[in-house]
């Protein structure tokens, strides 16, 4: 069985770059028991696929677990339906994950899996399009009945008619097995057959040399209380596991070396991006030594970061499931009022809502966490697929001239980072603040280096405690709209705080004393000093990776594109070409020297997954020409398609 | 009556008149409104808690009645429309040392902002909510509003309104309400008992206020101002007192001094109906009970008004019951979590519990 070193031999590329190199034999080492042949990789990429129901997201979640705490470095793509249980056995009800580990340092999920695990006819067929030929299949004969594959459109059985030739197909009775397996356990055959998903795990785990003491610990304490299903689950995936190492059919096994050059020196974890993005709340409170407050609604693909933060209570989080996205942002807005560090957390349909009280933190100027894990749109739109089309509704979506900033993470460990700065943003600023994450960055899940706390940045803020202006007869008062010289921020002063009695809302004020004022001279004057103080927000300056200095053109990204777009640099570079790549974490204010970044090339290609928002931003700020290179289809840009995209535009400059 | 509402608000040593809680803001609503009477009302009963005044917030929404934070010389917000419950849950939740009081009107609290009116009830969220209900859309020159009478020629309406109207209480206590009263704006003495009442309830207090508008709705309320009118057309609810109103049957006539009507449950229908008394005598009427663990006399009583003649209309407390609230059992779910947990620890929780280290 070769057929993953053939595909290695047909991509193959230096050790030190990444994509597309596929599998690459770099040493096949000898088998180290008995008759089973271990190859080493440099890298693979495997999906799992099956029914809604099948326990593909969990199996995944393991094996990525388990690899990393191999060391690998890796990255996934969980993709799934809306729906909770989709019809069975058909094409819509497919959910699968998609995971890409490597013995050196990765950006994606990959392009095309090595490995396809097919639960059902349905899952071979909805991603049979993505496996290039030669990658192996395993499939689950038992789900290949007449109706199961009639109900997907297979007129032939798949397996049998010679339609998957090209690829080295491994049959097995995944369900049968399973249920053998557990013969002696009193489960009956339907309770038993749901721990095929875990003999797949095992026999996974066995065909890549994964740790398996996490694995068997967690499925202890998931079925805690089910002490039987527990052990069902064990002995079903210790099953899969043997299967592969006597079965003929598997012949080799392989193996992936940790990727010990890929990270810089520490102490290391896997973290999804919407983990990471809780604990950067959380982190936050901590940091500027203020209560966090969540308020919040249910909503796709954000509701894992309200589940996060409700464990957290211990750290002085409130969390308040609201009965609406308004009220979820209203009482974030009133927490913030009270001096909490308030944030609300939604997809793309919960900001439209939200809209009008983000324009009121605007008008009040209070410290405000608007998070938007962004998802396909409009309207309800692909609630489980990620998009980056809020971008506008961020920048212009509210009535008036109501500047908020906005900050993006790039890759799932960076919502850590980013959370950091966007709440420092709030707080200095005293301004709401949108986070850009998307259902790519919130699923997907990297290696993250765990910071040493003392490293973090102090966020404390003072509060206002004493009068801070002399009227001419000499009286000390309070004025809430009295700023500071400097960042243009006004006092933030909290119920509680003797002398400091202050009324504000959303009527236009008099700047300084805050008082309702109609002035037309004093709105002109209030409207120009919100957008200053955004427009004042300090930024780091963009870095420009352009390694000879011979580039030409420069691709500018932001937010979750980082990882495609970097392997695409890479690939382009692997080639001999030049590229400068630049990507934007602040969107608002963009950084000072973009315009020169931009000037600075012949051509400017962003890439975006909207149809070309940022583009249209760059242009109309910078008056300069953008080639927008865009995809809505719901997925995350593959390397080799925006690698081709530049190596035409570096061609031709 | 318990008192434990105001027991985490700091206190004030010094004395205070209603004068402290004046803001310096010019008031600018119509000459004439009933807000005067309610502002004057709220400013002259305040000093009686002896709050420490920073310690108070007004949050409103948007309607002539949501100026009102601007005039108090507390803390405040003027919000947007409909969301002052929302807005006043997060900060009574995150600050339980602060009294908050909600102003809203029957627009912002009962069409816009309907649905955060009744899930701040639900909650029982430490608020005490002031609903000024004059029936008609002011701010926005005088179009009909969701207790509007049916058929009501407005300007959106000229050949009349088609909505059924809310009964504001017969929904907060449909809400689960733990306190629920009306009042009257021109009845300064009943409106402050009220508020007293209010302030001092733990959790959630909806207090409707028929107020006149003078401009769009004006006489509104006529029937229960009217000396003559009123005493047919209020009932003055007080726990533990027998629901009687109406002119006095005095002992001459051989009655027992208190109103000639009387309410009192329909033995078929079950309902709450008026009764004379003086035809039937007094027995079998209602003593008025406002911590009935059970709403369904409050309910009872809440639709007992004539929608239209505003015959019958209860005044007073209708129901105030003790059950937890939202900030309460928030606070204790966080202390029970540093209990079972210990305080959280930032590296550890960064760090889980599977991770691998990487030498240089």
């Amino acid at each position: 069985m070769t057929s993953q070193v053939e595909q290695a031999s047909q991509d193959a590329g230096p050790a030190d770059t990444q994509e597309p190199a596929g599998l690459r034999d770099t040493a096949a080492a000898p088998a180290s028991s008995g008759a089973k042949e271990v190859r080493r990789l440099d890298r693979v990429i495997i999906r799992f696929a099956g029914d809604s129901g099948d326990g593909m997201q969990l199996t995944g979640d393991r094996f990525t677990s388990e690899t990393a705490s191999f060391g690998n470095d890796l990255s996934t793509l969980p993709n799934f339906p809306a729906e909770i249980r989709a019809p069975a056995g058909t094409l819509p009800g497919v959910s699968s994950f998609q995971l890409h580990f490597a013995d050196h340092d990765i950006l994606t999920p990959g392009d095309a899996p090595n490995v396809l695990v097919a639960m059902n006819p349905a899952a071979l067929k909805a991603n049979i399009a993505d496996v290039p030929r030669g990658a192996e299949i395993i499939v689950n004969t038992d789900e290949f009945s007449k109706r199961a594959m009639a109900k997907v459109g297979y007129d032939a059985n798949p397996l049998e008619d010679g339609s998957l030739s090209a690829f080295s197909v491994h049959p097995v009775p995944l369900t049968t097995l399973t249920v053998e397996a557990l013969k002696g356990y009193e489960l009956t055959r339907k309770e038993a057959g749901r721990s095929k998903n875990m003999f797949a795990l095992g026999l996974l785990s066995w065909m890549y040399h994964r740790p398996t003491e996490g694995t068997e610990a967690f499925l202890r304490q998931k079925f805690a209380k089910k002490p039987a299903i527990a052990e069902a689950n064990i002995v079903a995936f210790r099953a899969g596991w043997n299967f592969g190492e006597t079965t003929e059919d598997f012949a080799t096994s392989y193996e992936v070396a940790p990727a010990t050059k890929a990270f810089p020196p520490g102490t290391y974890r896997n973290i999804s991006g919407n983990l990471a993005l809780s604990y950067g709340l959380v982190a936050a409170g901590r940091l500027a030594e203020l209560p966090v407050y969540l308020g919040s609604y249910p909503i796709t693909p954000a509701s894992d970061i309200l589940h996060e933060l409700s464990k957290h209570k211990n750290f002085g989080v409130r969390t308040f499931q609201a009965e609406d996205e308004i009220a979820g942002i209203g009482a974030a807005l009133g927490a913030a009022f009270g001096g909490s560090l308030a944030i609300t957390t939604t997809s793309g349909p919960g900001v439209a809502l939200k809209s009008e009280t983000i324009g009121l933190a605007v008008s009040l100027e209070l410290p405000l966490l608007v998070i938007d894990i962004q998802r396909g749109g409009p309207s309800t739109g692909l609630p489980t697929k990620t998009e980056q089309a809020d971008l506008l509704q961020a920048m212009y979506g509210r009535n008036g001239e109501a500047p908020v900033p906005i900050v993006a993470p790039s890759t799932p460990g960076d919502c850590f980072t980013a959370a950091l700065e966007a709440a420092r943003i709030a707080l200095v600023y005293r301004t709401p603040v949108f986070l850009l994450s998307d259902g790519y960055l919130a699923n997907g899940s990297e290696p993250w280096r765990v910071p040493d706390t003392e490293e973090l940045p102090d966020l404390r803020v003072p509060f206002a405690t004493a009068p801070n202006h002399t009227l001419d007869d000499g009286t000390e008062v309070f004025w809430p709209y009295k700023r500071d010289p400097e960042t243009l921020a006004r006092p933030w002063a909290v119920p509680g705080t003797a002398g400091l009695e202050h009324r504000v809302g959303g009527i236009e004020k008099q700047d300084g004393t805050g008082n309702i004022s109609y002035d037309p001279a004093n709105h002109d004057h209030m409207v120009r000093t919100r957008q200053a103080k955004v427009d004042g927000v300090t930024v780091p300056d963009l870095t420009v990776d352009d390694p000879d200095g011979e580039a030409r053109v420069l691709v500018l990204g932001w937010g979750s594109t980082y990882g495609p777009i970097t392997a695409a640099v890479r690939r382009i570079r692997r080639v001999g070409g030049h590229i400068a790549q630049a990507h934007l974490r602040h969107l608002n204010p963009f950084p000072a020297n973009l315009g020169d970044v931009l000037a600075a090339y012949d051509h400017v290609i962003v890439p975006e997954m909207n149809l070309g928002q940022l583009a249209t931003l760059l242009r109309a700020r910078y008056l300069t020409d953008i080639q927008s290179v865009t995809q809505v289809t719901g997925l995350p840009f593959k390397a080799e398609q925006l690698a081709t995209v530049l190596k035409e535009a570096v061609d031709a400059h | 009556m318990p008192t434990e509402a105001l027991t985490l608000v700091p206190k004030t040593d010094t004395k205070q008149t209603m004068k402290d809680f004046k803001s310096d803001q010019e008031v600018r609503w119509c000459p004439g409104c009933g807000d005067y009477a309610i502002l004057a009302a709220v400013q002259g009963f305040l000093p009686e808690l002896g709050l420490a005044r920073e310690n108070i917030t007004f949050i409103s929404g948007i309607g002539c009645s949501s100026r009102f934070p601007y005039y108090m010389n507390t803390y405040g917000m003027h919000s947007i429309h409909g969301r002052a419950p929302a807005i006043a849950t997060g900060l009574a939740t995150a600050r339980r040392d602060l009294s908050v009081w909600v102003v809203t009107g029957d627009g912002d609290a009962l069409s816009i902002g309907g649905n955060h009116l009744i899930h701040a009830l639900r909650r029982n969220v430490n608020l005490k909510i002031l609903l000024f209900n004059n029936r008609i859309y002011g701010l926005t020159k005088g179009q009909y509003s969701p207790t509007s009478e049916t058929g009501k020629i407005t300007k959106s309406t000229p050949m009349g309104s088609l909505d059924a109207p809310f009964n504001p209480l017969s929904l907060a206590l449909g809400a689960e309400a733990s306190f629920v009263a009306r009042t009257v704006d021109s009845d300064r003495q009943h409106l402050t008992s009220v508020l007293r009442e209010a302030a001092q309830h733990k959790g959630s207090a909806l207090i409707e206020i028929y107020q006149n508008c003078n401009i769009f709705n004006d006489g509104a309320f006529e029937a229960l101002k009217d000396k003559q009118q009123a005493q047919e057309a209020v009932i003055r609810l007080e726990h533990g007192a027998p629901i009687r109103f109406g002119t006095p049957w005095t002992e001459e006539e051989g009655g027992d001094g208190l109103g000639r009507k009387g309410v009192v449950r329909d033995g078929e229908t079950g309902d709450l109906v008026v009764v004379d008394v003086t035809e039937r005598g007094a027995e079998g009427v209602l003593t008025h009970n406002a911590h009935a663990a059970s709403p369904t006399t409050a309910f009872a009583l809440s639709r007992l008004a004539d929608n239209d003649t505003l015959h019958h209309t209860p005044i007073g407390v209708l129901r105030q019951v003790q059950r937890a609230v939202y900030d309460d059992q928030m606070a204790d779910q966080m202390d029970a979590a540093v209990e079972r947990n210990g305080k959280g620890d930032l590296s550890s929780l960064l760090a889980g519990k599977d991770t691998w280290t990487v030498v240089g």
